[in-house]
């Protein structure tokens, strides 16, 4: 598309396992995976927990591990992304804000791990925006003073957004930047993510807060299993009878202000000949066992499911 | 039962208290809730119960008695990084069986699978770990669990299903919750009471 910044198209993303000596096992762990992002556009993740959003995020920035094998295209302003070229825009032009607060370096205070590599001349700019960012989030000065270990959970958090606020990039590949934030921080996140938006950067919102992705995206891509299920205008998800997939509906009637809803049952481990939904599906039929969904553009929203209600938006 | 913490003061830095002359009480039936502000101090609260944290002053007691620390400790910690808490040298089915062996019911309730038994911690996701943590908590000499965040990471069904699975099994066995969350929504769900933590702590 032209003014794509991001594309991932068809992407699937495999392990190699050793399993007893030099038995090979593949588990694949993404499936056939297609998104984009805009310049200008906020586009978030929700999805269940294992179902490779993380990966995606890692594949993105050319930093799967080892064994992880990555096919299909990722694209950025529609040149395909080498791993060479991964590394050359890493940190520069696309930032990642880390899911894990082990991406911290235990040994480095954390207001060097906030500015990053600086030119000596950049140095006194970069600190005093750090101050800045430091005291918009609540981190009180003496914190810059502070190793990792010294850091209360949401603290950490905090210094990993604010590297990536530092840089200047222009796609943020944000990956759940605010559990465990009190509502003034994520307020505050919020508001940046919107900024970024404004100023013409794109933003991959991975989230399992689901206010954070309404008030912010412009459409919510929900994963399930390695797939993408759904992708719909983030509008429809006040309105869950607006929602196609029975596991998006799932999803946001399983919110405490939504009645709490029990649904039972967890994504399958292992690659599925079906639709990977089956074995919990309330509106499965036969056909769902064995032949896989394709994802289909139905009126603007993709949609991976055979039994969908066509009637819906 | 009662666990009681009473005039808790504890400092990681000399000049700089984190808790002080703080108490809280929490009966084996009932979920009280805790809120606060980031970096004020819930986590190291929770280690102080649950016994990582040793040289605090104050009490922690048990209806009135001092906690045995040569034995199993009755108050089990819960974290919100369940891969922090784990060997990865260990298969879960050793991550597990180091604490007890649970009742294959009891392990359905919780949605393991039996091949999950044979995985490495990093080869699950952090909603598969969550689940081993939660099991392994509830080891039977368990008296109170200590929450801190421990659904933060998890989507939203996955958080109903475990949630529902803890308050159902600590409701019949008479275990007492402290849930430490972000989340008032949340909370206001599961707690029979929300505690705020800079009215307890009397810094
Ligand atoms: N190195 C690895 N080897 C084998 N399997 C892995 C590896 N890393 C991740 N996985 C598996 O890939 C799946 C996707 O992991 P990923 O971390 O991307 O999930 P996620 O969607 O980010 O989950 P969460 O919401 O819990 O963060 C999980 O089932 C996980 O166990
Ligand atoms: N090991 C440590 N050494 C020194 N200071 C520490 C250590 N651990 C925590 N702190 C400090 O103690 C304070 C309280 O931290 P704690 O982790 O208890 O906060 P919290 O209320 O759980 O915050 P959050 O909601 O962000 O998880 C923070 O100011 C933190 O910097
Ligand atoms: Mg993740
Ligand atoms: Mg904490």
């Amino acid at each position: 598309m032209e003014n794509d910044l991001l594309t991932v198209q068809n992407v699937s993303i495999s392990f190699t396992q050793y399993v007893q000596g030099l038995q090979q096992h593949i588990l694949k762990v993404i499936s056939d995976l297609s998104l984009s992002v805009k310049e200008g556009e906020v586009v978030a993740i929700l999805g269940s927990s294992g179902s490779g959003k993380s990966l995606l995020a890692h594949a993105i920035l050319g930093i799967l591990p080892e064994n992880g094998q990555c096919d299909g295209t990722i694209s950025f302003k529609g040149e395909v992304l080498t791993q060479e070229k991964k590394e050359e825009l890493r940190g520069e032009h696309i930032c990642l804000i880390p899911q894990s607060v082990n991406f911290l370096d235990p040994l480095m205070k954390v207001r060097e791990q906030a500015i990053g590599d600086v030119k000596d001349e950049e140095k006194e700019k970069a600190l005093k925006h750090q101050k800045e960012i430091f005291e918009k989030y609540g981190l009180a000065e003496e914190v810059g003073d502070m190793y990792p270990f010294e850091l209360s959970g949401g603290m950490a958090r905090k210094v990993l957004l604010s590297t990536a606020l530092l840089s200047d990039p222009e796609l943020v590949v944000a990956d759940e930047p605010t559990p465990g934030l009190d509502q003034a921080s994520v307020n505050e996140t919020i508001n940046d993510i919107k900024r970024l938006a404004q100023e013409g950067k794109g933003v991959l919102l991975i989230t399992h807060e689901i206010d954070v992705a309404l008030k912010t995206a412009d459409r919510i891509a929900i994963f399930y299993s390695g797939y993408v299920i759904e992708i719909n205008k983030a509008e429809n998800f006040n309105d869950v009878n607006k929602l196609l997939h029975p596991y998006t509906k799932s999803l946001i009637e399983a919110l405490p202000r939504n009645g709490f809803k029990l649904t039972s049952g967890v994504q399958p481990l292992e690659e599925v000949d079906g639709c990977p939904y089956f074995e919990n599906c309330p509106i499965r039929s036969d056909i769902c066992q064995n032949n896989k969904p394709d994802l289909i553009d139905h009126n603007g929203i993709m949609i991976r499911c055979h039994n969908f209600d066509k009637e819906v938006n | 039962m009662y666990l009681n913490a009473n005039n808790i003061s504890y400092a990681y830095k000399k000049n700089k208290p984190i808790l002080k002359n703080l108490s809280i009480s929490i009966p084996d039936n009932k979920v009280i809730g805790l809120m606060g502000d980031s970096g004020s101090g819930k986590s190291t609260l929770c280690k102080v119960i649950s016994g990582y944290i040793k040289n605090y002053t104050g009490t922690v007691t048990l209806d009135n008695n001092l906690i045995e620390t040569k034995d199993f400790y009755p108050i089990q910690l819960i974290f919100q990084h369940p891969e922090k808490t784990m060997n990865p040298k260990w298969k879960m089915h050793k991550v597990l069986s180091e604490s007890w062996n649970p009742p294959q019911e009891l392990m359905d309730t919780f949605g393991l699978k039996d091949n999950w038994l044979g995985r490495w911690p990093n080869e699950l996701s952090g909603g598969e770990l969550q689940r081993f943590s939660i099991l392994r908590a509830l080891n039977p000499k368990t008296k109170f669990i200590i929450a801190d965040e421990i659904s933060t990471m998890l989507d939203a069904v996955t958080q109903v299903q475990i949630w529902d699975a803890l308050l159902d099994y600590c409701k019949q066995n008479k275990i007492g919750i402290l849930a430490v969350s972000h989340d008032k929504e949340l909370l206001e769900v599961i707690a029979d009471d929300i505690l705020l933590f800079n009215e307890i702590n009397k810094l």
